[in-house]
């Protein structure tokens, strides 16, 4: 299936999905070292970042969470890509200063967790 | 999002790598909020300025900035974790010194104004009603919003900062007209008496308003120092931006549009006052969150006068405010106590929990709300309370 969105940040990455039906908090949410969730209450706590194609509805908390996605990237531990279905200002700034591709208006459902996704620009192919 | 040519070479890259990155950070802002086109700021202030905040990773992105990047108008900073001169008068690890002095040097190269106050409008940057500009720290937001008239959304540190470096903003949310309409009627039933009592209105009202526009009805007069002190209580406890205080503020003749009713009595102004007070002798007392003003320093002077402290006492202020009182004669009185001025910095963004203090006595609602969620208990109370608290033998 082909999705067209919005790019918030502008590069292709294929990988495979980490789907979180909530919102996700990167900073007390994620570990900067290690990319794992540690976010209590959320679905994938345990399960870590790296290497995946991250899909979630829209950021959340502290603006200080997109220096953790930066730290992150920094620690080759960040996404591959990000997929929104509404982006707000923490990840959107986030995605741009640690340069993750990063899309959004995206009808999240219907991307299936574990599946093989790649993202170029705008399009979201799974 | 309409650019001009200079803003397209922005993007592009023509005027380096800072700029391309700020110009992008705002372009994406403005395609998310649907902005139409960019604006003039006339200020910014950038938060994001303590380490304890930062950490390395912040400060790697500001020194990668800091290569080819300069602020194109004025700029100032929030404050640091720690006093840039008597850090070791406090207590903070050498680690975290170093740490930080580089955090402020990449500023300083960025061409910011090391000012490092939440209240850059008690120290030199004064925006004008109407002006658009581009501040970060959420209780010097809605004082400008609201007590100045001047225009700007609630900016992270890297959005100011890429305001700060092109200086532009997206134009959307609060830089327009129809967007500064109170969403909520507070009516207050309730004598205010001080900037605590401000305070906790303000905490009280956050709570309910969240993220909306309050119309105060009922306030009948308001000092700089109470309308600070409620600015910073309605950003901490709500993500509020802007608030109006009828007959007061200087847009508050708006148009009330489609709004909830709330009640503010002397019951709320009671239960909250309250509900910032925990368990515990304090051992650290602090004031000056947001920093103080030369006239609540002539306060505190005039409290402290004769009198020892007997345990951690902090006063917070600009550096600016700071060389005010020195002249004015207040600083002198209140380090003969043993009080001891926390200028650059401030109990909230101030390492306090690793200084091994446990019980923070403090007149700021905004500092409670945050000292808490940094695991600390907490006592609210009046300035005057706060003084008798130091100096007070337990």
């Amino acid at each position: 299936m082909k999705l067209t969105g919005r790019t918030i940040f502008e590069g292709k990455a294929e990988g495979l999905a980490l789907v979180s039906p909530s919102p996700m908090s990167f900073y007390g949410g994620v570990n900067p070292d290690t990319g794992e969730i540690v976010e209590i209450g959320n679905e994938l706590r345990g399960q870590s970042v790296k290497d995946r194609i991250l899909v979630f509805p829209h950021g959340k908390g502290s603006t200080v969470g997109s220096y953790v996605m930066y730290r992150l990237a920094k620690n080759g531990v960040a996404p591959r890509a990000i997929i929104n279905a509404k982006c707000e200002t923490i990840v959107a700034v986030g995605a741009i200063i640690s340069e993750i591709p990063c899309v959004d208006m995206i009808d999240i459902n219907r991307i299936r967790p574990g599946a093989k996704v790649s993202v170029d620009g705008a399009t979201v192919q799974f | 999002m309409f650019l001009t040519r200079e803003e397209e070479g922005m993007l592009a890259g023509q005027e380096g790598r800072a700029t391309q990155k700020a110009m992008q950070i705002l372009v994406a802002l403005g395609k998310i909020y649907d902005a139409e086109k960019l604006v003039k700021v006339s200020s910014v202030q950038v938060s994001g300025v303590s380490y304890k905040n930062l950490g390395d990773a912040g400060l790697e992105f500001l020194n990668e900035l800091a290569e080819d990047g300069k602020a194109r108008v004025k700029s100032t900073l929030n404050p640091a974790g720690m006093s840039l001169t008597d850090w070791k008068a406090q207590g903070i690890q050498s680690g975290f010194a170093e740490k930080q002095l580089q955090v402020i040097d990449a500023y300083r190269r960025l061409g910011l104004e090391i000012s490092c106050t939440c209240t850059p409008y008690l120290a030199g940057n004064e925006p004008s009603f109407g002006q658009h500009i581009a501040w970060g720290e959420s209780s010097a937001v809605a004082y400008a919003n609201s007590v100045i008239g001047a225009r700007t959304n609630r900016e992270g540190g890297p959005s100011a900062l890429a305001a700060s470096l092109t200086g532009k903003t997206p134009l959307y949310g609060l830089h327009l007209k129809e967007n500064r309409v109170p969403t909520h009627i507070v009516d207050v039933d309730a004598s205010l008496g001080s900037s605590e009592d401000f305070a906790a209105m303000g905490y009280f009202t956050g709570k309910v308003v969240k993220d909306g526009i309050p119309y105060f009805r009922g306030v009948k007069k308001a000092n700089l120092e109470e309308l600070k002190a409620l600015s910073a209580a309605l950003a901490s406890s709500g993500g509020i931006a802007m608030f109006h205080i009828a007959g007061l503020t200087p847009e508050s003749d708006q148009m009330v549009g489609k709004t909830e009713s709330v009640t503010f009595t002397l019951t709320d102004l009671r239960e909250t006052g309250a509900l910032l007070n925990d368990e515990g002798t304090p051992d650290f007392v602090s004031i000056g969150c947001p920093h103080c003003s030369l006239t609540e320093l002539a306060t505190v002077a005039r409290l402290l006068k004769g009198k020892k402290v007997k345990r951690e006492f902090w006063v917070c202020c600009s550096r600016e405010v700071k060389r005010q009182s020195d002249e004015a004669g207040y600083s002198k009185a209140i380090e003969a106590s043993g009080a001891k001025f926390a200028t650059d910095t401030c109990m909230v963004v101030a390492p306090v929990e690793e200084l091994g203090y446990r019980v923070v006595a403090t007149n700021s609602a905004k500092a409670c709300h945050y000292l808490r969620n940094a695991g600390l208990r907490v006592k609210f109370m009046p300035m005057e309370e706060c003084v008798a608290e130091a100096t007070r033998t337990h």
